[in-house]
């Protein structure tokens, strides 16, 4: 087996890069493998979202396959919003026969966040819980302690964190469980205050965990508002919304501001990475990257 | 307590179909408190129910729907008027119309929706605390209810989806975990909150439940 690329790199204190797609919400899946084809040599890893808020589109899984037959390693990103126990061992199962190793394991967003409000959710294993339930599979055996016929599965899984949490002792706490059951690193939601990364790096440091830190480049000052409203673990500093607003060239502005960010908590050594979410602009990643002086 | 609400009216008439002679039964327990089943509720439904042509031959507030050798013995007091009625209206919660039902060899239609487990805060005012999982955890949680309050019954903490403290699949509810951190933290237990609760077990909850603690072991 290939081992995880994302993991040599954590191992290796090299800073690491990690980019998100979406599955779509159709059938074509020709545009984001564009997209992962473009990026792949420049990344660790491709996450693959889960029914990203909770919305309806083609499974993690199966992009994440499509992108494992082209060499390009994904992260399977797992809620357990959808999934009870068995389904969720059988997707990871399922992944590990494919060559998936990246494992990230999330609770998942609310049914009434998405597009079909009005489904049963499930949650019957959150974060932590599907975190032992790979760490279980690795061990060669079930959920139900049945055996599982070798190999066994081999996952490097990860979990996300919020460094902007309120109370953030409480987000600390959860962190340390998500580690003591298998997560060897952590995506975060998007941070933009330099500030905060350096709080969050000294609050963690005695967790000896690997940290990427969620990059979401800024589209419009209206998007910024509108996340400081309504996106847990989302506060967007003022003086960049004034950057935006001032802009003659709003897209480009955002492309600068992550590239700087990027550039800064390069130099600063104050994370293990960075995990760049450029929700529905995909396509600016490869921009991003060149600007922060990580491409060739 | 059992919290229930009146269903409307029209619903009940309608649920009587073509049946002429109906008696009413109450409950002078959770549903009089919720003053949906007790004495006054149980004459207002008469009233309502005369004036659409029906005939309500008996009324009887029982002592506690639910506990059927105690209903059964009230019941036997109505004994000539079951007999002659077509349809029972119970005026309980889901358990007891159906301890009545067991009890009778009668239709028994049901004049509330059962709501949930719950406290009254105040009168006419009541809340959801309690989803009688089969296996508490209060004591780890500072007596505050996970699988009741977390929108998404989650027993190993938050989901980081709050904002402000606010819940995110509803703005007006409290995150109950930063609550239960918060007063954990007035406790000074906060590190109860460390350790990973194990992954629970549904097999037992998954289907109808009982206790039978005079089955010899």
């Amino acid at each position: 087996m290939i081992n995880s690329k994302l993991e040599t790199a954590l191992n290796n204190n090299k800073f690491a890069i990690t980019a998100e797609l979406a599955p779509p919400k159709g059938t074509d899946f020709s545009r984001i493998l564009g997209i992962a084809q473009e990026l792949f040599q420049y990344v660790d890893a491709v996450n693959v979202t889960d029914f990203q808020s909770a919305s309806v589109k083609a499974t993690s899984l199966a992009l994440c396959i499509e992108l494992a037959n082209r060499g390009i390693q994904p992260v399977l990103q797992i809620t357990g919003r959808d999934r009870n126990r068995i389904a969720i061992q059988g997707e990871l199962l399922s992944a590990a026969h494919f060559g998936i190793q990246n494992i990230l394991c999330l609770t998942g967003d609310h049914p009434t966040s998405g597009d079909n409000p009005e489904a049963k959710p499930v949650f019957e294993l959150d974060a932590i819980g599907i975190l032992k339930t790979a760490e279980t599979l690795m061990k060669g055996i079930d959920l139900g302690r049945n055996e599982l016929s070798p190999p066994f599965p081999q996952f490097y899984c990860g979990a996300v964190t919020s460094p902007e949490y309120s109370p953030i002792e409480l987000e600390l706490i959860q962190m340390k469980k998500k580690i003591k059951m298998g997560a060897k690193f952590f995506q975060t939601q998007g941070v933009f205050d330099i500030k905060t990364v350096e709080d969050f790096s000294n609050q963690t440091k005695d967790m000896n965990t690997n940290i990427l830190i969620g990059i979401i480049p800024l589209k419009s000052p209206g998007m910024a508002r509108f996340m400081n409203r309504k996106v847990p673990g989302i506060e967007v500093p003022d003086n960049l919304i004034h950057l935006l607003e001032k802009s003659s060239n709003k897209t480009e502005e955002g492309i600068k501001i992550a590239a700087d960010f990027i550039m800064e908590l390069k130099d600063r050594k104050i994370c293990n990475g960075v995990h760049i979410m450029a929700i529905g602009a995909e396509d600016n990643v490869l921009k991003i990257l060149d600007k922060a002086g990580l491409i060739g | 307590m059992v919290i229930t609400k009146n269903k409307d009216y029209n619903e009940i008439l309608k649920s009587l179909g073509n049946n002429k002679n109906i008696i009413i039964l109450g409950c002078s327990e959770c549903a009089s408190v919720c003053k949906t089943g007790g004495e006054d509720q149980v004459v207002d439904l008469k009233k309502y129910l005369e004036t659409n042509n029906k005939n309500v031959q008996n009324t009887k507030v029982l002592s506690t729907s639910c506990n059927f050798l105690l209903s059964k013995k009230e019941l036997k007091e109505l004994k000539d008027d079951l007999t002659n009625c077509d349809v029972v209206i119970s005026m309980s919660c889901g358990n007891g119309v159906q301890t009545v039902s067991d009890i009778l060899n009668q239709q028994v239609v049901p004049a509330n929706d059962t709501l949930f487990v719950g406290e009254k805060i105040r009168s006419g005012i009541f809340e959801e605390n309690c989803r009688t999982c089969g296996e508490c955890l209060l004591g780890r949680t500072a007596a505050i209810c996970p699988v009741t309050r977390c929108a998404k019954g989650l027993l190993n903490g938050p989901c980081g989806g709050a904002k402000y403290g606010k819940c995110e699949v509803n703005e007006e509810n409290d995150c109950a975990w930063i609550e239960i951190y918060n007063r954990l933290l007035e406790l000074d237990k906060v590190e109860l909150l460390e350790e990973v609760y194990p992954i629970r077990s549904y097999s037992e909850s998954s289907s109808k439940r009982s206790i039978n603690n005079r089955r010899k072991k």
